[in-house]
C-alpha cells in the first residue's frame, strides 16, 4: 500500500467543470494551491474531453493520475465524468471557489457557455440564494458566440472593440434571435460596429441585473467575464456598484469541485481512497 | 444483469385506483354509446360536480382528462394542432392538449381502456371560473362543437376576506343553473339528493384531507407525487360512494406505514413542499430524483385543493358556494401566504419549490414577490422552477435537473 496521505504534501485532488462550451480540469495539493490546470472545448463526447483535459492539468502538475486521491466533477456534464468521485453542481462549485478567494458575504456572479447564475453567499459560504436563467440562453456565452457570428467579428476581438466605443447601441430584446434583427436594423441605421458590439455586452449586463439584486461584495466568475472584462465593468456601471473578477474566473468551478474534493470526509486518508484510482 | 433499483414505494392500493377508475371509465363509456341509460355532463375540476350527482349525470372532468395527456406526453403531439386553429401556446396547455386531442380524433383513454374510442359525448357542459378564465373559452369551444349548452359560475376573484354578499351571488349563480340541467336531464332537482351528494363530498374531501395530512408524520409515508395519481377519485368521483370507499383502503394503507414507521423515500432528509402545477410529463422523473437525494416532496397546495372543508349538507347552496369560492387558487397573495405558511410548520418543511407554470399564470404563484416574502418571513429556502403543465417545449430538463439538485445542497449546508 502507498503511503501517500500521511504527508499533508503529498495529498492531490482534482476538479472537473464539463461545460456546455468548455471542460476545465484543475489539481490541487492539501494547501489548496493550484498545481496544474487545463481548459479545451467540451464536443460532443464529454467524457473523452474530460479525460482530456485531466490528463493535460495533471501534465502541468507533474502528477500522474494515481497521485489524484479524489475527484469530484461539476458543470453541465458531471454525470457523464464516470472516473469522478462525486459530483457536485456548478452553483455550489462556482460558490465554494469564489468563497475561498473572498470568506464574506458575496454575491456570485457566473456567467457561462449557456447559464447564468447569481448566487448569494454568508460569510460562512452557505448559499442563502441562488437563481439560474430562465430556459433561454440570452445573456450567456452562446448570445455572444451567435452574434459574433452573425456579425463575422471573431469572438476574441469583441473586447477590444467594445472598448473603442464611447457610447453603446441600447438593443432592447430579450431573446437572442430577436436581438439579431435588432443588430441588423442598427447596422442598417448606420451605427459603429464598437457601439453595436458595446451594446451586446450591456445586453449581457441587462440580463444578469434582472435576476437578482447585487448584495455585499460583487465577484464574477465563467468563460465570458474571463475573455471579457467589461462585462463586469458594465455591470458595475448600470448597478453603481463595484464589481470584481475572481482569480483565473474560467477555471473558478473545477478549482470548487476541486476544493470539494480536499474537504470531503471521503479525502480523509483512508485505507480506501489510498489507493490509486485505477484499483479502486 | 442486475436489476435496476426501484426508486418509490409502490402503493397497494394503486391496484384497487386503476379498477375504480376503470370502472369511472366504461359506464361513462357504455352511457355515450348508447348502451346504459344516463346523461354526461362536462364539468371543471373545481365546478359544480354535486349538483350534477344530484341530478344523475355522469361527470367526466376534462382536466382530469389534460392530466392524462400530459403524462402520457401525448400533449406534445397536440397542442400544435390547436395553437394552429387560434388557440395561442400561451394560453393552458390543458385546453390546447385536449382540443388538440379531440381535433385528431383520438383519446389517451383508448391505451388505458381497450373499446374506448372517445371521451364521453357530453350532454351539457359546467364550467366555475373560479380557476381562470381559460376554462370557460374551453368549454365554450366544446359548446361549439358539439351543439350543446354551456352553463357557468363566475364568481369574484382574488379574494381576501370573503363577504356575505359574494356568497349570496355565487348561489344564486348555482341556483341559476338548475333549469337548464333539469331540462337536459330530464329529472326534477331534488334538494334531498343535492343534500345527499354534498354529504358523499364532504366525506370524500374528509378523507382525501386526512390521507394528505398522515404526510405530516416523519418520515412521510406518501409523497405529493403519490398524491397526484391517488387524487383521481376526489376529482372524478367526489359525491358518489364509489370515492369514499377507495380512500377507506388508501387511508388504511398509509395508516399502517405510519404506525411501522415506514417512509416513502427512504432515510428521508429533507421535506419539501411543492407550490404550483405538477409537471405532468415529469412526474416519474421528478420523484425518482427526489428519492435519490432522500429528500421528500410531502406537501402542496394542488393536491389540498380538492378539500373541501366548507361542504355542509344542511346548507347546500351555501356551502358549496363558499367552498368553491374560497379556494387557494381564487384568493390574494396575503391569504395564500398565510395558508402556506401553516402547511410549512406543519408539515415540518425544509424548503419550498415553486413551479411557475408558463401557461398557467393562475396557479404560479412566484410571479408577484411571494418566494422572497416567504424565505424572509420563515427562514427557509425557496427555489423556483420554469416549466409547465403539459407543455414540455417549455421544460429544460437539465436545467431543472441542476436547480434541484442545487436546492438539496443549499439544505445541505444549512444542516
Amino acid at each position: 500500500m502507498s503511503q501517500k496521505g500521511v504527508n499533508l504534501d503529498d495529498r492531490y485532488f482534482a476538479g472537473l467543470d464539463s461545460g456546455t462550451s468548455t471542460t476545465k480540469a484543475v489539481v490541487i495539493d492539501a494547501r489548496k494551491g493550484i498545481l496544474g490546470s487545463f481548459v479545451r472545448r467540451s464536443g460532443a463526447n464529454l467524457l473523452e474531453s474530460a479525460e482530456i483535459a485531466f490528463e493535460e492539468a495533471l501534465k502541468r502538475a507533474r502528477l500522474n493520475r494515481d497521485d489524484i486521491e479524489y475527484v469530484v466533477a461539476t458543470g453541465f456534464g458531471r454525470r457523464s465524468i464516470s472516473f469522478a468521485d462525486l459530483s457536485k453542481t456548478e452553483i455550489s462549485c462556482h460558490s465554494r471557489g469564489c468563497h475561498h478567494y473572498f470568506p464574506e458575504e458575496i454575491t456570485v456572479i457566473d456567467i457561462g457557455g449557456q447559464d447564468n447564475k447569481v448566487v448569494k453567499l454568508d460569510a460562512g459560504g452557505r448559499k442563502t440564494s441562488f437563481k439560474m436563467n430562465r430556459k433561454c440562453a440570452a445573456g450567456t456565452g452562446a448570445f455572444l458566440e451567435e452574434m459574433a457570428y452573425k456579425l463575422d467579428v471573431p469572438l476574441h476581438e469583441l473586447e477590444d472593440l467594445a472598448r473603442k466605443s464611447s457610447k453603446g447601441t441600447e438593443l432592447g430584446s430579450f431573446c437572442t434571435v430577436f436581438t439579431a434583427t435588432e443588430v441588423l436594423d442598427r447596422i442598417r441605421g448606420g451605427k459603429r460596429l464598437e457601439d453595436i458590439v458595446r451594446g451586446l455586452f450591456s445586453s449581457v449586463a441587462k440580463r444578469i441585473l434582472e435576476m437578482d439584486t447585487l448584495t455585499g461584495r460583487v465577484i464574477m466568475s465563467g468563460g465570458v467575464v474571463a475573455h471579457n472584462p467589461i462585462v463586469a465593468e458594465i455591470i458595475g456601471e448600470r448597478a453603481k456598484k463595484k464589481v470584481e473578477i475572481a482569480p483565473h474566473p474560467q477555471e473558478m468551478g473545477a478549482f470548487g469541485a476541486a476544493l470539494f474534493a480536499a474537504e470531503s470526509q471521503a479525502a480523509e486518508p483512508t485505507q480506501e481512497n489510498l489507493l490509486p484510482i485505477s484499483r479502486r | 444483469m442486475t436489476e435496476k433499483k426501484l426508486l418509490r414505494k409502490p402503493i397497494k392500493a394503486a391496484k384497487q385506483l386503476g379498477e375504480v377508475m376503470r370502472d369511472y371509465s366504461y359506464r361513462m363509456d357504455r352511457i355515450s354509446k348508447g348502451e346504459e341509460e344516463g346523461k354526461i355532463a362536462w364539468c371543471t375540476s373545481v365546478g359544480p360536480a354535486e349538483l350534477l350527482c344530484a341530478l344523475d349525470f355522469e361527470v367526466h372532468y376534462p382536466e382530469n382528462h389534460g392530466a392524462m395527456l400530459g403524462s402520457t406526453r401525448l400533449a406534445m403531439d397536440y397542442i400544435p394542432l390547436a395553437n394552429a386553429i387560434g388557440y395561442s401556446p400561451d394560453i393552458c396547455s390543458y385546453l390546447t392538449s385536449d382540443v388538440g386531442c379531440y381535433l385528431k380524433g383520438e383519446t389517451p383513454l383508448s391505451r388505458a381502456y381497450p373499446g374506448i374510442d372517445s371521451v364521453p359525448r357530453p350532454d351539457i357542459l359546467a364550467y366555475n371560473t373560479n380557476q381562470c378564465r381559460d376554462v370557460r373559452e374551453w368549454f365554450e369551444y366544446y359548446g361549439r362543437e358539439f351543439n350543446v349548452p354551456v352553463v357557468g359560475i363566475n364568481p369574484p376573484h382574488g379574494l381576501r376576506e370573503i363577504v356575505p354578499a359574494e356568497i349570496a351571488d355565487v348561489v344564486q349563480q348555482m341556483k341559476d343553473l338548475i333549469p337548464t340541467l333539469e331540462e337536459v336531464s330530464g329529472q326534477k332537482f331534488d334538494i334531498d339528493k343535492f343534500r345527499e351528494s354534498m354529504r358523499l363530498s364532504r366525506e370524500c374531501s374528509e378523507l382525501w384531507g386526512h390521507v394528505l395530512g398522515l404526510a405530516r408524520n416523519v418520515p412521510s409515508p406518501w409523497t405529493f407525487f403519490d398524491g397526484t395519481i391517488h387524487m383521481g377519485p376526489a376529482v372524478c368521483l367526489r359525491g358518489s360512494q364509489r370515492a369514499n370507499d377507495y380512500y377507506q383502503i388508501l387511508k388504511a394503507e398509509l395508516e399502517e406505514r405510519v404506525a411501522e414507521g415506514v417512509g416513502a423515500v427512504e432515510d428521508e432528509r429533507f421535506r419539501i413542499y411543492w407550490e404550483g402545477m405538477p409537471i405532468w410529463g415529469r412526474l416519474r422523473a421528478l420523484s425518482e430524483q427526489f428519492y435519490e437525494l432522500k429528500s421528500c416532496v410531502l406537501v402542496s397546495t394542488y393536491c389540498n385543493s380538492w378539500i373541501f372543508s366548507a361542504f355542509d349538507e344542511n346548507r347546500p347552496f351555501e356551502s358549496m358556494a363558499q367552498a368553491y369560492t374560497e379556494i387557494f387558487i381564487n384568493r390574494s397573495e396575503p391569504v395564500k401566504e398565510r395558508y402556506m405558511e401553516k402547511l410549512v410548520e406543519e408539515f415540518k418543511v425544509d424548503g419550498i419549490i415553486f413551479h411557475d407554470s408558463k401557461t398557467c399564470p393562475n396557479n404560479s404563484n412566484s410571479r408577484y414577490g411571494m418566494p422572497q416574502r416567504l424565505e424572509k418571513k420563515l427562514g427557509i429556502p425557496t427555489l423556483t422552477i420554469d416549466a409547465d403543465l403539459n407543455d414540455l417545449r417549455m421544460y429544460s430538463e437539465e436545467t431543472t435537473r441542476t436547480n434541484i439538485e442545487a436546492f438539496i445542497e443549499q439544505l445541505e449546508e444549512r444542516e
